[in-house]
């Protein structure tokens, strides 16, 4: 087994190699994607085996190794806070699907 | 009227300067081979007759003065369609342009089009595309690689003397390789990525694609710097010299086993053209000696994890609020970000989001994020440790040629593994270049395709790379250009 972390809820068990519709629908909820049944059959199929490859990684020996998130080494630096003109309103919502009253207008949270 | 056409971009503007060569009449001919192509390459073209051609009256003694370039429409550009070769983006017109385009257009070059990439930059083929792939001018029934397959299929096609696209773990080197012309991936924080979509921000670098590598150098120095707009960016120190070197006396060049002989996949073809060229680079004096990475096999490994996980996290802005497109229909707020992401993002694109979420799932963490992250240290130890004995690592670029359209469709990780030479130094950050080597025959036989030879260096040390780069050009004399009739 090389998962070292599983997940105890209900809706997302793991067993190696595979990946049941509830648990692809679990991800694609909070990915915010409505799968069709065609892609989450497809999903299920698919996934396992790529994370199959992706788990040759349990190979190494890793305790003690630092994580690299970045590779150019960086530090904070603080600027001056100068305001300065920001883009216009009517400029940013013209690339929007639903601009309203000069704002950018989306649907009920609860329609 | 053609010849122009075989020009490089540093040969024209010379000659643009001197007043050899009209820079209207130069345009003029790359926008009707634009107008006229048929590889699907174009996502966007600058309007024949004149218009928002901003660089014309541009004076002639800018270093890419009336130079046209070709841009992957995975920049942003003010008032021009960008798409990512998304649909979800589809019709979006920035706002702004991006820094690395802006600086083209500042140094003299004109915007010639916008080029078709794989969605986000989400593939090795261009068949990811929301607006159907681009083809390989060798042969038209294979892929011209991805995801910067527009601009490679362009710039080797005649149909731009140049070009820019995106690295994030092979999207310039390997399209450049299967198209035979050069392809330079700087170090990550050489280019600002300001106004560059963002796909894996970790790993994403501005690159260039051009007919040889004294164009590279010029496009890169125009575009290197840091930019207040991107606190990644960092800039090459010294900047960026043109390249001279002849000879290759006293330079050591470690071959990784890893990547080369043990690389999966790797064809008959290929291993001959980069064997041949081993003997060129020591016949120009330079030490040629096997090296390790030993954990350069798990980087694709790595890469599938953290890139796919910062792609997860970029793309959650698509959401069918702010720009692109909106699924309509009656549906509350959530339903509709649901139904909106579902209809405008792609096959490759839902499953690389679907592969991140689920790495960066509560319980899952730590055993995909973390130790994706921990493999990457090991790998920039590998290089850091390599180049403690070598100037330079070469391997070829692309385990194969130039492959068949819908060849590795049906299996994710056959189209993956098409990134297994090229992914490592991603991970490192470290620039990296693609030069043709010559052609071979894909294994089983076919038609004679471009092989490219991939060189790296430590982190900022370009003006080195270049030169060694150029010096090995030379010695190989490519020379072939695609019979463009083909399949």
């Amino acid at each position: 087994m090389i998962l070292t972390a599983v997940c105890r809820s209900a809706r997302c068990t793991y067993d190696q190699g595979v990946i049941d519709r509830d648990q692809v629908l679990h991800v694609a909820r909070l990915a915010r994607l409505a799968l069709t049944d065609e892609e989450i059959e497809r999903m299920s199929g698919e996934l396992p085996a790529i994370l199959e490859h992706v788990e040759r990684m349990n190979e190494l020996d890793l305790d003690g190794v630092e994580p690299t998130s970045h590779v150019v080494a960086l530090e904070n630096v603080l600027r001056a806070d100068e305001p300065r003109p920001s883009w216009e309103r009517d400029r940013i919502l013209d690339g929007a699907p639903d601009p309203s009253g000069g704002a950018f207008r989306v649907p009920s949270p609860q329609a | 009227m053609t010849d122009v056409l075989e020009l490089t971009a540093a040969q024209a503007a010379r000659q643009i300067e001197a007043g050899e060569l009209g820079a209207d009449e130069y345009l003029d001919a790359y926008a009707e081979a634009a107008a006229g192509e048929e590889l699907n390459a174009y996502l966007w073209r600058e309007d024949p007759n004149g218009g928002r051609g901003g660089g014309r009256d541009r004076p002639a003694d800018a270093p890419l003065g009336g130079v046209p370039v070709a841009v992957k429409d995975l920049f942003c550009t003010e008032d021009v369609p960008t798409t990512a070769g998304s649909r979800i983006l589809e019709g979006y017109r920035p706002p702004y342009t991006a820094t690395a385009v802006r600086k083209l257009t500042d140094a003299g070059a004109l915007v010639l089009g916008k080029t078709n990439l794989d969605e986000f930059g989400m593939g090795s083929s261009n068949e990811n595309s929301g607006y159907g792939p681009v083809l390989n001018p060798w042969d038209r029934r294979r892929v011209p690689g991805g995801s910067s397959g527009g601009s490679a299929a362009a710039v080797a096609a005649r149909l731009a003397p140049c070009a820019i696209g995106t690295d994030t773990g092979g999207s310039v080197r390997q399209p450049a390789s299967l198209c035979g012309i050069v392809g330079l991936k700087p170090t990550y924080g050489a280019i600002s990525r300001q106004g560059m979509i963002a796909f894996a921000s970790s790993l994403d670098q501005c690159g260039t694609l051009t007919r040889d590598v004294a164009d590279a150098a010029l496009l890169l120095r125009a575009m290197e710097g840091r930019d207040r707009c991107d606190s990644t960016s960092v800039g090459i120190e010294g900047g960026v010299e043109l390249p001279s070197r002849e000879d290759l006396e006293g330079l050591r060049f470690g071959v990784p086993r890893e990547l080369s002989a043990d690389a999966e996949g790797l064809e008959a073809g290929v291993s001959a053209a980069f064997e041949r060229a081993l003997g060129l680079i020591r016949e120009l004096g330079g030490e040629v000696d096997e090296c390790e990475l030993p954990h350069a096999a798990h980087g694709l490994s790595a890469y599938y994890v953290l890139a796919p996980a910062e792609a997860s996290a970029n793309l959650a802005r698509y959401d069918g609020v702010r720009f692109g497109l909106r699924a309509d229909g009656d549906a509350d707020l959530l339903n509709m970000y649901e139904r909106t992401r579902d209809a405008g993002f792609g096959a490759e694109v839902k499953r690389r989001i679907m592969l991140g979420t689920y790495a960066l799932s509560s319980g899952y963490y730590e055993a995909y994020y973390g130790r994706a992250q921990r493999v990457r240290t090991r790998i920039v130890e590998d290089f850091a440790g390599a180049f403690g004995r070598f100037d330079y690592l070469v391997t070829p670029t692309s385990p194969t040629v130039a492959f068949e359209l819908g060849a590795r469709t049906d299996s994710p990780l056959a189209m993956y593994l098409s990134d297994y030479c090229t992914v490592p130094m991603s991970l490192a950050g470290i620039p990296t270049i693609s030069i043709p080597a010559g052609l071979a025959e894909p294994d089983g036989g076919g038609p004679e395709l471009p092989v490219g030879l991939q060189i790296a260096a430590p982190a900022f040390a370009e003006s080195r790379l270049l030169d060694a780069a150029h010096a090995i050009e030379g010695a190989i004399g490519f020379d072939a250009t695609p019979g463009l009739g083909g399949g």
